[in-house]
């Protein structure tokens, strides 16, 4: 009985040891650390750490313009973002089961931008934005490629808007096709039977049917467009006047180039309680829509 | 993955229509690529002139100006390491803890599972500046080893979360046959529980994969030496002094997004599979 119950323990720290080892050095420790220095005035280099109780949140939240301007980018962005690319992502994949040709090159065309990181899409896209947009601008006339792209806070906003979604619906469709192609060939059939619309099916049948796949397609997008930064970073660095910044990148700042880390590790624990409200809101919200076949 | 809604029947008009609007859509997604590729053999003059046009002339030599001034031997080198090693062992220590974690079901491993899974609502953002602390109290500071240790505990949890679904679904029948053959319990996790996570062990090494072989903001704070640079930071550093520069800048792009999309070319079945059983709802 001894013997089994070492052998028990042994199997125990061997299997999830090293995993849970990991874990508590990169999450764990981190995390629990950064919630007290949130009420702290650490500044990353002296020894000495004062409390300050909730100074750094009000600070924040009364007397700091840049990262006011940045949360409601970073909302402005997730809002417009998560809506576009599941649009396109859910219209890339209705058409791509279709009946026509070329499917899998399709696909393959619509996701390729995903796996190139956001760092080196976006600085692509710089040029594009800089150089493409004008060459094509000046050949054909037409106003939306002769805008100053990047070059103020709108073109900045859309810009970014326009490359998030070049890289992310395709990974979207993906998920959105695995969903469609589960829905019952007989549902469909017998809907057409009916007389049922192009449009009555997809909206009556298609769309409620696959309602996993938009609650994982919109937790991951809300979570993509909230958290962005290497874009932010290649695209604009926020700029001009910080009217571009993502939250993600004000924290950055605060404590990197700042060197403020005390005022940094509040803004990023603000930063996760929102994160993790959102996220669990949209799971309960779009759960409940989810229905049986 | 194949569509079952239709038969492969003829093609009616608004299959046509939609035919027709899905290549349009190709193009415009492809066409970022083609401005990238036909500027990159281009002088900085001419592609001042007109970034649109075919080149008039191929410069390859802007490619051999790129690959010496990012040093990207030496990128592609360190970023191969970190990726690599980063996902045999996150892949083999999820794949552990997963294992156990189903298989003893006790009140603690249940407690420990959740804490993964909660884990994975934490953004990267939110952990980084203390993260930074404790990598220096360990003295891996601007190391591999560092990098690849920090990968691993921020890529465990989701990978044990993918691996856990599908533990749960080898019959246990299966690994009984294996302990009366006398196998000891790490014989039969070796031998006959790690070969039939093969689907799941692909999914998880390739989301890791992207995402590490991408990444630029861990490594940008972790590593401060040139020669240790990845792909991404080679590029943002050269970047930094050469961005009006294109007919260098364009040519060190192709160069550094290359490896991975030759990994996705060669590789794209698994890889659409794998994002698709990777989002499996949680």
């Amino acid at each position: 009985m001894n013997n089994k119950r070492w052998a028990g323990l042994a199997q125990q720290t061997v299997y999830i040891g090293p995993a849970l080892l990991f874990f508590a050095i990169t999450i764990i420790i981190p995390f629990v650390m950064g919630m007290y220095y949130s009420f702290t005035d650490w500044n990353g280099v002296s020894g000495t750490v004062t409390w300050v109780g909730l100074d750094n949140f009000k600070r924040m939240f009364t007397n700091d313009d840049a990262f006011l301007t940045s949360f409601w980018f970073t909302t402005k962005f997730t809002i417009v973002g998560v809506i576009l690319t599941n649009l396109v992502g859910f219209f890339l994949a209705y058409f791509l089961t279709k009946n026509i040709k070329m499917r899998n090159w399709l696909r393959t065309v619509f996701f390729m931008p995903n796996v190139i990181g956001g760092l080196l899409l976006g600085f692509i896209w710089q040029f594009i934005f800089i150089k493409g947009f004008a060459t094509v601008g000046e050949a054909t006339g037409i106003p939306f490629f002769q805008l100053p792209w990047l070059g103020d806070e709108t073109t900045g906003f859309w810009g970014i808007i326009m490359v998030f979604v070049w890289q992310s619906s395709g990974y979207l469709m993906v998920i959105y096709i695995a969903s469609i192609t589960n829905v019952s060939k007989e549902v469909l059939e017998a809907a057409e039977i009916d007389g049922a619309s192009r449009f009555q099916v997809l909206r009556s049948i298609i769309v409620p049917l696959i309602m996993p796949a938009v609650t994982v397609c919109l937790f991951l997008a809300i979570s993509w467009s909230f958290k962005m930064f290497d874009l932010n970073l290649s695209l604009t660095k926020g700029g001009p006047y910080r009217s571009t910044e993502s939250l993600a990148m004000n924290v950055y700042d605060e404590a990197f180039v700042k060197n403020r880390y005390g005022l940094g590790t509040a803004k990023s624990l603000v930063f996760f309680l929102v994160v993790a409200a959102i996220t669990l809101v949209q799971v309960r919200l779009t759960k409940k829509r989810e229905v049986e076949a | 993955m194949k569509t079952k809604t239709r038969s492969k029947s003829a093609m009616s008009i608004s299959d046509i229509i939609v035919q027709v609007l899905m290549m349009l859509a190709a193009l415009i997604f492809l066409s970022p690529f083609y401005f990238l590729l036909v500027n990159s053999v281009k002088t900085l003059g001419d592609i001042m002139v007109n970034a649109a046009d075919w080149p008039a002339q191929f410069h390859w030599s802007n490619y051999s100006n790129a690959w010496k001034m990012t040093r990207f031997p030496e990128a592609l080198t360190n970023s191969l390491i970190i990726t690599i090693i980063s996902n045999l062992l996150i892949a083999l220590f999820s794949a552990m803890a997963a294992y156990r974690l189903v298989r003893a079901n006790t009140g603690l491993n249940r407690f420990i599972f959740m804490m993964f899974v909660s884990a994975m609502v934490i953004p990267f953002q939110s952990i980084m500046i203390p993260l930074l602390k404790v990598i220096g109290w360990l003295g891996v500071t601007n190391s591999m080893f560092g990098l690849i240790l920090s990968y691993m505990g921020l890529g465990i949890p989701l990978s044990i979360f993918l691996f856990h679904g599908f533990v749960k679904s080898i019959p246990l029948e299966i690994e009984e046959a294996g302990t009366v053959d006398g196998a000891s319990s790490y014989g039969v996790f070796g031998r006959i529980v790690l070969p039939m996570l093969k689907p799941m062990l692909v999914t998880v090494i390739i989301l890791n994969c992207l995402w590490i072989w991408n990444d630029y903001l861990l490594p940008s704070l972790i590593l401060q030496s040139p020669e240790l640079r990845t792909i991404p930071l080679a590029t943002f550093a050269f970047f930094g002094q050469y961005s009006k520069q294109w007919d260098i800048a364009l040519p060190a792009l192709v160069l550094g997004i290359t490896p991975i999309i030759i990994f996705f070319l060669s590789l794209q079945r698994y890889i659409v599979e794998g994002v698709a059983a990777g989002s499996v709802k949680g």
